[in-house]
């Protein structure tokens, strides 16, 4: 499957990446590259074959409802590029 | 003392040889000195690890020491280190200084192990020879110019150099066998769930596996006696107990049937890697094990399928590096999608993005059952293929990797030649089964690794096979020229 | 052309629960911006998703309180989408395999009849944060302490063909959802609220028409009046010869509009996929035989009893039950008042609830317990007190002024039942009134009430309105 370079920047803004438009051909490349090589999975038909999402065939363990974390927003905001009055802040978002 | 094995270190510090000081002293300088040019470590904790020697010292002089009482190793960088910084490798995180423990942290720290310092790595734990690392390129120490292998490549090198005597490494496809076949060490990735994966940075959930690399069996051992075990905030973390790893590691392996997998010995693999493996498979029928062919049908299928699922799962876990609430953050954006774009497209390097694209791809509307799902159904295929083969026999041997290490710069133009390091590894991944590489000859003087694959939980097993070779070959106690 | 209406609603409700889906953060409302925001919550890096046991419960509770199919293994999905208010870049919900699945609500007409309304299913997922829009140096701040927070999302078949009944089948899940003790529904705090998708279609056709998706609306008022404008709006923009766009649109309750969100459309490829992080939640026999018999009496099943135990009809029994407290507060009141259930369900539907709407105060917080109107009532139906006195004692009790026995003591309000007593009062009436006896006899009986009037004017009002009635009537005949 080749990858057209519209539809490289299509994903690069789905996954919010800004790609340059010089790297683009390159990345276009690489990705159909890339996607050929994982079609050799068409070479066996799966179509009765039950999908496996884990490795683990265990159920989900469940918690019991206790709040137990305490108030660390000074330890957490440390690490944050910007923030005031305890909220983390960005660029306006327009709704 | 840094030829010593945990082992020896352990009871040198028990018998008053020297103290945890004296050890982390030790390893410290050659860190120092050495490692410059190598590049092992992203971080270096000196004085953390000093303190920490003291207060260890203490405790074995109280007679309270435990088997990784004052001894040092590093932590991949991909380990959330309470503050210290937890880069995993990207600019992305340069600045993060992690304010919580992973469950591996918090272990062996209780463990009384003393870290030394946060170990290089593929960024985001993406690559096979530690090449994308914002912090630059890590070398092998067994040669110019070689790549040691990723995504664990700092750990491998650190500790194939004798820059510390053991370290944690994350395997999502192969990252610590792989490094660890290349840098001539011993690495054992656990059963998928043995090892908590909190505050593990995630690259693909489902596959990612933490585990220690060492030189011997015997070191792995007991670093993972340690690293196991259950850890309540991890859902996926499996809530049994952990047998003791060292107690089986001198039962004989008379009879031990192992499986050599026709299609790990065929197409791709280096002449004289194969001849070397045959020669550790030789060693083992001397040892009494039964050794017969077996066929995993779909391997063929395990890198294409692990090239959706991982970039799939990574796509996703990589949204939450969005330059909001920590991590690198572009300077003054415009509005929020300029935010997003600038922050990640500046934070996060090439390989990176290109998976975090095909994953996106992959999941995207029109396409996920074509690949996704698709690459969820042969991992079925493959998960049954070993579920066949461990009825026929007690373990499973190949190569690691089909090569010894490669140059610097050989593999980074073409994602797929680079992809193809890992064929022998990423099935075990999928399938979430525990794999061992360990050292098994040289060729060209580069070393050459023998991975063993286990059953589901049957890691005293592996520990143990590997255990017993090692204590009739030399090749794990080989270092590297200029690193005696 | 004749228009019909098609409308499916999305309910979000907050799960009671103290701690949050995936973290062990509290959940209570109002806290300072991200004191309630753990790393888990925050999406900091390496942390983990671990599922809270008791959102699994009430789901459940849910799921078998309006008859579903409770799934015994159902999975969590991530959705993918870039947003301040989502710490990750993905919200953890449910997609193909939800917890609950079908099920239905009977909501009532205005002409009588019932109407069930099908549930599609209801699935488990977590809140996002919130983003405020004042000024930081033109910048928006974000507060996370509601991420993570458990909501069930209860998705109906497009089945209701107006906005009331669209209100209607919402009261009924806000009733259910309090019943069952799994969600506050507090509207203001936004525990409970509300999509509506809605279409139009030219009366007679198959195929749905085009819907717009009414976001976050929360009150019932807005609901009505929400979809109420975007059905018109719809109507306008075909007959003018246009088409209604799929597109999610904003009511704007101070211009009473609706209007289109692009910002939020354009990237609505969420790339769904398991998540790696949770296994999936399975749920045996014995687990939701447990949550079956921790059911409480439902709404549907208490209204049956109160039609059949207290013999009520349909509709006060409807009324009676739309809230477990007001239900609660009628049984006591029908227990307390000797068995007078009728009386107690006109009192509890009338004067009651008028006094609770002018003041605008809750039942829970009714200054007149149950037991003392019950007291009341008691006195009407021992003619100890007439029922319009009875309106003045309840006010006095409203105002505290003690129980009903104790104002009927203090002034002097006990009903005149003595016949003879009675009777002398009439006879002085008629004695005083000979012109309007005279015209009475002379066949103008609206008189009648005229009489009666003096009566009780005599009498305070506590003369027995009956007796007055039986004796005047044989009094007059001559």
């Amino acid at each position: 499957m080749a990858l057209g370079s519209d539809e490289v920047k299509k994903i690069a803004h789905l996954a919010r990446l800004e790609i340059s438009d010089a790297d683009v051909p390159e990345y276009a490349k690489n990705l159909s590259n890339i996607l050929d090589f994982v079609e050799q999975m068409n070479s066996v038909d799966t179509s009765d074959v039950a999908p496996m999402a884990h490795p683990l065939e265990l159920p989900q363990r469940l918690r019991a409802d206790e709040a137990t974390e305490e108030n660390q927003r000074e330890l957490f905001q440390s690490v944050a590029p910007q923030v005031e009055a305890g909220l983390f802040l960005v660029p306006k978002v327009i709704e | 003392m840094h030829t010593k094995t945990i082992v020896d270190l352990s009871s040198g510090l028990k018998e008053g040889a020297f103290s945890s000081e004296e050890l982390v002293q030790h390893f410290l300088k050659r860190i120092d000195q050495l490692d410059p040019d190598l590049n092992s470590f992203i971080t270096v904790t000196g004085e953390q690890a000093l303190a920490a020697a003291h207060e260890a010292d203490q405790k074995i002089k109280a007679g309270g020491a435990g088997p990784l009482t004052g001894i040092p190793f590093a932590h991949k960088d991909i380990f959330c280190t309470k503050g210290v910084r937890t880069s995993c490798g990207s600019r992305m995180l340069d600045n993060f200084i992690a304010p919580y423990n992973a469950g591996v942290t918090e272990k062996m720290q209780q463990a009384g192990a003393i870290m030394l310092g946060k170990t290089n790595m593929d960024e985001f734990a993406m690559g096979s020879s530690n090449e994308t690392s914002y912090y630059g390129p890590v070398k092998n120490p067994w040669g110019d110019n070689l790549v040691p292998g990723g995504s664990s490549g700092g750990s491998a090198s650190a500790v194939a150099a004798r820059l510390s005597p053991a370290s944690t490494g994350t395997d999502t496809g192969g990252s610590i066998r792989q490094p660890a076949a290349l840098c001539g060490i011993t690495g054992i990735k656990p059963t998928y769930g043995r090892v908590s994966r909190y505050g593990m940075i995630a690259f693909a959930s489902s596959l990612d596996q933490g585990g220690p690399m060492a030189r011997t069996a015997e070191d792995a051992a007991l670093v993972l006696q340690t690293m196991a075990g259950f850890d309540e905030r991890d859902s996926t973390c499996v809530d049994q107990p952990v047998p003791d790893y060292t107690a089986s590691l001198n039962d004989s392996i008379q009879g031990l049937k192992i499986g050599l997998p026709k299609e790990y010995f065929g197409e791709g693999l280096d002449a004289n890697v194969a001849r070397t493996i045959d020669e550790a498979i030789a060693e083992y029928r001397k040892l009494g094990a039964e050794v017969v062919d077996i066929s995993l049908p779909n391997s063929k299928l395990a890198a294409p399928a692990y090239y959706v699922v991982a970039p799939a799962e990574c796509s996703s876990n990589l949204s939450r590096m969005d330059g909001v609430r920590f991590g690198h953050r572009c300077k003054d954006p415009v509005d929020l999608e300029d935010l997003y774009k600038r922050s990640r497209g500046e934070g996060f390097g090439e390989e990176v993005k290109r998976r975090i694209l095909i994953g996106a791809y992959a999941l995207s509307a029109g396409y996920y059952d074509a690949y996704y799902l698709k690459a969820q159904q042969i991992r079925r295929l493959i998960s049954d293929d070993f579920k066949k083969a461990f009825e026929q026999v007690d373990v499973i041997m190949s190569p690691t990797a089909p090569t010894t290490a490669f140059g610097l710069g050989e593999k980074t133009k073409d994602p797929i030649t680079m992809y193809l390091s890992d064929i022998y590894t990423i099935a075990v991944n999928l399938a979430g089964l525990p794999g061992m590489s360990v050292p098994a000859g040289f060729v060209n003087e580069l070393p050459v690794g023998l991975q063993i694959i286990g059953n589901y939980f049957d890691e005293a097993r592996l520990l143990n096979v590997a255990h017993q070779y090692q204590q009739v070959t030399d090749w794990h106690t080989r270092i590297p020229k200029g690193f005696e | 052309m004749e228009w019909e209406t098609v409308i499916g609603l999305e309910i979000h409700a907050q799960l009671a629960t103290r701690s949050k889906i995936f973290s062990a953060a509290p959940t209570a409302y109002g806290a300072e911006p991200n004191t309630q925001a753990c790393a888990v919550d925050l999406g900091l890096p390496g942390v983990l998703p671990v599922l809270n046991k008791e959102v699994v419960r009430m789901a459940a509770k849910f799921g078998l309180a309006i008859g579903a199919n409770v799934s015994r293994r159902s999975v969590f999905a991530r959705k993918n989408y870039f947003y301040p208010d989502l710490p990750k870049g993905y919200q953890i919900s449910q997609f193909e395999l939800p917890i609950v699945e079908g099920g239905h609500i009977e909501i009532e007409l205005e002409n009588g009849e019932t109407k069930t309304i099908g549930v599609t299913r209801a699935h488990l997922e977590e809140d996002a944060g919130k983003s405020l829009h004042e000024d930081f140096h033109g910048m928006t701040g974000i507060d996370l302490n509601r991420a993570g927070t458990p909501l069930l999302e209860i998705v109906s078949e497009p089945e209701m063909n107006s906005a009331e009944e669209a209100v209607a089948y919402m009261k009924k899940i806000h009733s259910l959802v309090q019943y069952l003790e799994i969600c506050d529904g507090n509207m203001q705090e936004g525990s409970f609220r509300c999509d509506a998708n809605v279409s139009v279609r030219p009366k007679g056709q198959k195929e749905l028409g085009t819907r717009a998706e009414l976001k976050n609306i929360n009150s019932f008022r807005f609901v009505e009046k929400a979809i109420n404008i975007e059905i018109e709006r719809q109507i306008d923009v075909i007959e003018d010869g246009g088409k209604v766009m799929q597109e999610t649109r904003l009511y704007d309750s101070d211009r009473n509009e609706t209007r289109s969100m692009r910002s939020k459309e354009e990237a609505n490829d969420y790339r769904y996929f398991p998540d790696p992080d949770l296994l999936p939640v399975e749920m045996d026999d014995s687990f939701i035989e447990e949550v079956r018999k921790s059911l409480p009496e439902l709404p549907a099943q208490k209204k049956q009893r109160f039609i059949s135990d207290f013999g009520l009809g349909a509709y006060d029994a409807d009324v009676l039950t739309s809230s477990r407290e007001l239900a609660d507060y009628y049984e006591a009141v029908a227990t307390a008042s000797g068995g007078q259930s009728k009386l107690a369900a006109n009192w509890v539907t009338g004067e009651l609830t008028a006094m609770l709407n002018k003041e605008n105060k809750e039942i829970t917080e009714s200054p007149v317990s149950p037991e003392m109107l019950g007291g009341l009532l008691q006195r009407i139906a021992d003619n100890t007190i007439s029922g319009k006195i009875a309106k003045t004692i309840f006010e006095a009790m409203w105002n505290g002024e003690g129980d009903a026995d104790s104002i009927i003591e203090k002034k002097g309000l006990k009903q005149i039942t003595d016949t003879g007593a009675i009777e002398k009062i009439i006879d002085d009436i008629l004695a005083n009134s000979p012109s309007q006896l005279e015209e009475y006899r002379a066949g103008k009986e609206k008189l009648f009430g005229y009489f009666v009037g003096q009566a009780m004017k005599a009498t305070k009002g506590k003369a027995n309105p009956a007796q007055v009635n039986q004796i005047l009537k044989s009094k007059l005949k001559g």
